[in-house]
Formats: C-alpha cells, structure tokens, sequence
C-alpha cells in the first residue's frame, strides 16, 4: 500500500493521526499533517483505511 | 406530498432521540425538501452517505451572506462578522490555519494535566458545597470557560470576569439584544488583551494571534474576531455536552456502572465519541448552499438552492451504525458526524474529546453516587437553542 496526503486540503482535525500515529504526525508550527511513511506495515493497513475514511476533507488517498 | 416544516419537535419522554419525523424522512429518501419559518424549501439530507458526501463536496459554500443560504431561527446573523466559520476557501482556509497549531492532538494532550486540575478542583467545591447543586452552573459552565482562559491567556485575575460574562451569554432569560451586548464586551475585551500580548508577549494562543498581527499577516480586528469565535464555539457546546451527557449516562445505568468502573483511556475515548454521536448537540443542522448544481442519490440540487445536512439523524443511520438509538459506549463511533464533516469540521474537536475525556473519566469515579434531585420531566431542555442541551440539572449524591 502507498498513501498518498494533500496537505492543502489538511484542516489540523486531528483524525489521521488518533487512527494510526505510526503513520501520521502533525507539525510544531501549525498541526498540518505530515507522513512518517509512505509505504505502511501490513499490520497497520486496517488504521490506515480508518484514517482514510474518517478525514473530513479526504486529503488521504491510498493506492494497493 | 407536502412538504414538511423543519425544524421538527422531538417526541414527548424521548429527550435524546431526533424527532420522529426526521426518522420517517430517513427512510423514505436520503434528501427531501423542508419548509423553513421564512417560507423556503431547502434539501434536507438525512442520510450518512449523502451527507458526508455534501459537507466535502468543494461546490457548497458556508457563506451565510448568499442569498440562498438556508438561514433559520438557528442561524445568528452576529455571528457573521466573528471569522471564517461563515465564510469559504481560500479566505476560510487563510483564517482558519492561523489557530491551529494549539489544535494539534499533542499540543492538547500536553493541556490534559491542566484540564483535569480544573476538572478535580471544580469537584472538590461541589463536595465541600450545598446539596443539591446545579450541575451546568457549578461544573459544566466553568469546565469549558476555565480551559478556554488557559487557551487564549486570560489572566487569573479576570477569570472570575470572564465566566460571569460567559454565563451572560447563554443564559436564557437574556434578550437577543443582552446577548449581543455580552459578545460585543468579549469582543472588546479580547482586543484589549490582544494589545497587551503584542506589548508583553506569553506563551499563549492571543500572544500568537498578535504576533502574526506585528508580522502583517491578520488584521487586529481579525484577530480578535478569531479569539471571539474560538470562545464561543468552544464554550456552550463543551458544558452541554458534559450536562446532557451526564444526565444520558444516569438513565441508562449500565452505560454509566462501565464508564465508573473503567480507567482504560481506550474504553472511555470511546465513550465520548459515542456520546458524541448519539448526543448530536447541534440539532438545527450544518447548513451550506449549493455553487453549481448537483447531481446525488438521483435529485438533482440546482445551484443557488440551500442544503441543511441534519447530523443528529446522520448518526441514527442503521446503515452505517447497528442499532442506532441505542447508547453504546463499546461500540466504534469514530464515524460520527457530531463536528461536521468536511473543511469547517469543528477545529476545537481534539480538545474538546480531551476535556470530555477528563470529565466522564473523574465525574462518575469521584461521586459514585451521583443522581439527578428531581424528576427528568422537569428538566429543562434547550429545544430552542442552536445547540441542544438542558439549561439546568440538579444533582444531588
């Protein structure tokens, strides 16, 4: 899986990262989102989706 | 078919449910037209799906000044001028992405200590007062107003100011125009203390918002209508749901045995966020009007007409959530769309589920025996507010 995350369209609602912080963080300056990984662990492919899912603005794209 | 007035009455005896007609409206179709006080006839959206699907789409604007906007009773026209909750991208954006920062999930986590010395000391005053206590003035009301001073960096010495104004603000015996005059002072206040946070800075969300005004980036008017917006939104919607929430756990006992027993932040970072959905407090629905039209579920949205996206019913989808007006907090409610959906998803969410995390996992510990003092048909229920909840609980233990 590879994620892909339009950080014009992040709004800092948090969801990304309360789903899967392995994979999601926020940054110091203003809490836009950023990647810790593109390419995700098989075992973190179910938070992955949840994230996905749950963004109000669907700044997360994922590709199999 | 006629066409139905919207908003709808909840059913007698059913204080946590959306009205039954919404329910009726649910099934029948994923939108239908309503028909407001002001005699238009808007899309209702009651479906999950739909309703996701609206509040994300970049063709609906939040701009209340259009004239298609689907204004209500609901809708304060104030509130027009205090920031970018009315307004659309890229201004939206600009204004919003100038407060975020504190937003983030560990800057707020980093607030948890401090947010449950406020909860733990509100606590200890009610034990050591009168019984029985009204529970929206002695603990709901103070949680959020106490949390939003430490936020922007409200001097201690003007606390006690600060929540007697705020209470100025929802108090309900207050004239539209006593409320407008509270805002107006909170206003002139956040300005003042703007100035005095360029002048002396702190570490605090004012002295961020005046430093981006000594770099030329907001206007200071703009400035101070953020920090106005951000304590009026984070305000009654946080004490209503403390209030209503627990006055929903003391009628389904078993929920509130597990939330009192627990210390798993796991099981009780779900509870809020299944409270949050079966709750809904902002019953007059996300209100948006289309730019272009819009084809969905097989009607077609013609641009320029007014979209009303009813949440509390969104959240009742069978759908998307099993036995949906059950109160369940074991359930996965991480779905639900209590803060909206899409750009204007509330900003305060993050801190919001901590301070309701802090107070659902101390209330019910420390005062086991918390129960209501009167009967639930005499509670007050703020059916006429924008944002629902009950306008007094008296509790007793």
């Amino acid at each position: 899986m590879k994620i892909q995350l339009d950080q014009e369209k992040c709004v800092v609602s948090g969801q990304c990262l309360l789903a899967a912080p392995e994979v999601f963080d926020q940054r110091d300056e203003d809490g836009i989102a950023f990647l810790l990984t593109e390419s995700p662990g098989a075992d973190t492919v179910a938070e992955v989706r949840h994230a996905a899912a749950v963004c109000p603005v669907l700044a997360i794209t994922l590709e199999d | 078919m006629t066409i139905q007035e919207f908003p709808m009455a909840r059913a007698a005896g059913c204080p946590f449910d959306p009205p039954p007609a919404l329910h009726e409206l649910q099934r029948e179709a994923p939108l239908t037209r309503v028909r407001l006080a002001n005699g238009t006839t808007p899309w209702l959206v009651t479906r999950y799906a739909e309703q996701r699907a609206l509040l994300s789409d970049p063709r609906i604007s939040a701009d209340v000044r259009h004239p298609g906007f689907p204004a209500g009773a609901s809708v304060d026209r104030h509130r027009v001028s205090i920031g970018f909750v009315l307004m659309d991208d890229p201004e939206h954006s600009r204004l919003r992405r100038t407060v975020t920062a504190p937003f983030a999930v560990k800057r707020v986590e980093a607030m948890r200590p401090l947010v449950q010395s406020i909860v733990d000391g509100l606590i200890d005053e009610m034990l050591d007062g009168p019984r029985p206590v009204d529970l929206v003035q002695a603990f709901a009301l103070p949680v959020p107003s106490l949390v939003i001073c430490e936020l922007l960096g409200v001097p201690y010495t003007d606390h006690d100011f600060f929540q007697d104004n705020s209470k100025h603000l929802v108090n309900r015996n207050a004239s539209p125009a006593e409320r407008r005059e509270a805002f107006q002072i909170f206003n002139a206040y956040l300005d003042d203390l703007i100035g005095a946070k360029t002048a002396a800075p702190t570490d605090d969300l004012l002295s961020q918002l005046a430093a981006r005004i000594e770099a030329g980036e907001l206007a200071r008017a703009e400035a101070a209508g953020i920090a106005t917006l951000l304590l009026i939104a984070g305000h009654e919607t946080t004490a209503n749901m403390i209030a209503l929430g627990t006055l929903a756990l003391l009628e389904n006992p078993d929920q509130l045995t597990l939330l009192r027993e627990t210390d798993d932040p796991k099981l009780i970072a779900g509870a809020v966020n299944e409270l949050l959905r079966y709750l809904n407090i902002p019953h007059g629905g996300r209100r948006r009007v289309a730019l272009a039209d819009i084809e969905i579920a097989g009607e077609l949205i013609r641009a320029g007409e007014g979209i009303i996206m009813a949440n509390d019913i969104g959240n009742r989808d069978p759908s998307v959530f099993t036995d949906p007006d059950t109160l369940d907090l074991t359930r996965d409610a991480r779905g639900h769309l209590a803060f909206g959906f899409g750009a204007h998803q509330c900003l305060g969410q993050p801190l919001a589920r901590m301070e309701l995390q802090v107070v659902y996992g101390t209330l019910y510990r420390r005062i086991p025996s918390l129960r209501l003092a009167t009967s639930i048909d005499r509670i007050p229920f703020k059916h006429d507010g924008s944002v629902y909840g009950v306008y007094e609980l008296p509790v007793t233990w």
